[in-house]
């Protein structure tokens, strides 16, 4: 039985897309305060995972617990795997904190409007009481002067931080990070990375899939590796990147670094 | 609402005169004769437009969104009635609801025969209806092009259905589909005309009734301009606002 304090548990999730199997049974276990990199080429599912943990896509098998509460999914007919209760989704959903590649920023909303949206429309905050939080946010993730411009008038790296900003918005006990850095030209990536960092900092439980060794070996906790579906690595970032047991992550990082 | 009707007459009536009185004077002598005729028409035409686009609009919504349902309970009945009301002739519609109805005695004995039976409410719902179906895929269209991604982002955010749609795909859809509703906004007033055919004293049919008086060919030319000229400023209004709604989309 997983760990039922954990602020977040995947228990042998699989997923496949027609004939393709994406995951072949993964699991994970984040503790609070946990920061964890998915790692691995691409297809090797780990984006998939991810988004398995809010059910942006719906898993074939494997159960989700957030805080110790399980997610309820129920066999079709057809033999897929579809969530019971959509409000609980929809409330799970608000606790975890999503980050896109490509930010996904609500384009017709200013960066203002677009951190107290779901606050007040979801979480059914006053607007002042979001405007605050929302201030605070941008404070924190430099862009205040931004506050009244449209997206698309951000560099992608503003995009990125004001997404990671109306992530935080909501107050998550889990943030959950889709490669953040991967749309972005190779000057704006440090300026997101180093509000990733500072978040880890600040004792954040952080999952996030990402190509960058640099940002798994120096601020997260623990490394998983994925190939072809399964877990091929896991350990903390000391072992895995000084001593990897397997081959393929062996490959992996010498073609990586 | 015959005491309604007769007052409000009378003011379009007595606004036609005034208006008359000021550009009377500075217009050719074939439109000064019959000024406040194609005044008058040219608010009726204004009228029906108004009126026609609002009740339009107000159906393509749920129209349009149960156009995209992926429940053929409301996709099918949407997608037939989208189909038949833009793969028929206005001109035959009008023909049909203003001289088929009174074929049926429900409609004559029901409470809604004062308006059915009177032309000005019959080209109303026509074009109504028409104008619908049209704008109902104008807005599938604009639903459809919503990024995927943002939808993502306000499922990941805790949104369900109804907020998704009515905060974050609905503001999209309409901001796309302006521009297209624009066009079919204009293309209503050009076949607002066709309801003088059930004897609506619109524009044209006012201009039919002074030419049948006249025969003067210039009558006609008239009507073209003042035509050309709500266009003009319809065009206009539709920029601007557009302009405004998708200031999101202009890069510094």
């Amino acid at each position: 039985m997983p760990d039922s304090v954990a602020a977040l548990v995947a228990h042998d999730i699989h997923k496949s897309f027609g004939q393709t199997d994406v995951l072949k049974g993964v699991s994970l276990t984040a503790n609070d305060g946990d920061v964890i990199a998915l790692l691995g080429s691409s297809g090797s599912g780990k984006s998939t995972f991810l988004r398995c943990i809010n059910l942006l896509e719906t898993p074939d098998s494997g159960e989700v617990f957030v805080h110790g509460e399980k997610i309820k999914m129920q066999r079709e007919r057809g033999g897929t795997l579809v969530p019971v209760d959509k409000r609980q989704v929809s409330r799970i959903r608000s606790s975890l904190g999503m980050v896109f590649q490509n930010f996904n920023l609500w384009t017709h909303m200013t960066i203002l409007e677009n951190l107290i949206e779901a606050p007040v429309h979801v979480l059914k905050h006053s607007k002042r009481e979001a405007i605050e939080v929302a201030e605070e946010l941008l404070e924190k993730v430099g862009l205040s002067d931004k506050r009244n411009e449209f997206p698309n008038q951000l560099s992608g790296g503003q995009q990125q931080r004001a997404a990671i900003a109306r992530a935080l918005a909501m107050q998550p006990e889990v943030m959950l990070f889709d490669e953040p850095t991967s749309a972005l030209d190779p000057e704006l990536v440090g300026e997101v990375l180093r509000v990733m960092r500072k978040l880890a900092d600040e004792g954040r439980t952080m999952i996030v899939v990402t190509h960058e060794m640099g940002f798994a070996r120096e601020v997260s906790d623990r490394v998983i590796f994925l190939h072809q579906g399964k877990v091929e690595e896991e350990g903390s970032p000391k072992d895995v990147f000084t001593n990897p047991t397997s081959s393929r992550f062996r490959e992996f990082l010498a073609s990586n670094l | 609402m015959l005491g309604f009707d007769l007052t409000y007459f009378e003011a379009k009536y007595q606004v036609s005169e005034a208006v008359c009185q000021v550009i009377g004077p500075v217009t050719p002598q074939g439109f000064a004769d019959y000024c406040p005729r194609f005044v008058q028409g040219t608010f009726t035409t204004i009228e029906i437009l108004v009126l026609c686009c609002l009740i339009g609009l107000i159906i393509a919504v749920p129209m349009a969104l149960a156009r995209v349902s992926s429940n053929r309970l409301f996709s099918v009945p949407a997608y037939i009635y989208i189909y038949v009301f833009r793969g028929t002739p206005l001109l035959v519609q009008l023909f049909l609801f203003y001289y088929g109805l009174g074929q049926f005695e429900v409609f004559r004995e029901s409470f809604l025969w004062p308006y059915l039976r009177d032309s000005w409410w019959m080209g109303i719902i026509v074009l109504s209806i028409n104008t619908s179906a049209y704008v109902a895929e104008i807005l599938r269209g604009g639903i459809v092009s919503v990024p995927q991604g943002q939808i993502e982002a306000g499922r990941a955010a805790g949104m369900s259905g109804s907020l998704l749609y009515r905060r974050i795909i609905l503001p999209q859809a309409f901001r796309i589909a302006w521009p297209a509703y624009g066009n079919e906004v204009i293309l209503m007033l050009k076949a607002s005309a066709l309801t003088s055919t059930i004897t609506v004293m619109d524009l044209m049919g006012q201009t039919r009734t002074i030419f049948s008086r006249s025969y003067d060919l210039e009558i006609f030319g008239y009507a073209a301009v003042l035509y050309f000229a709500m266009a003009f400023i319809l065009t206009y209004l539709f920029r601007i606002t557009e302009r405004y709604l998708n200031r999101h989309m202009a890069y510094r």
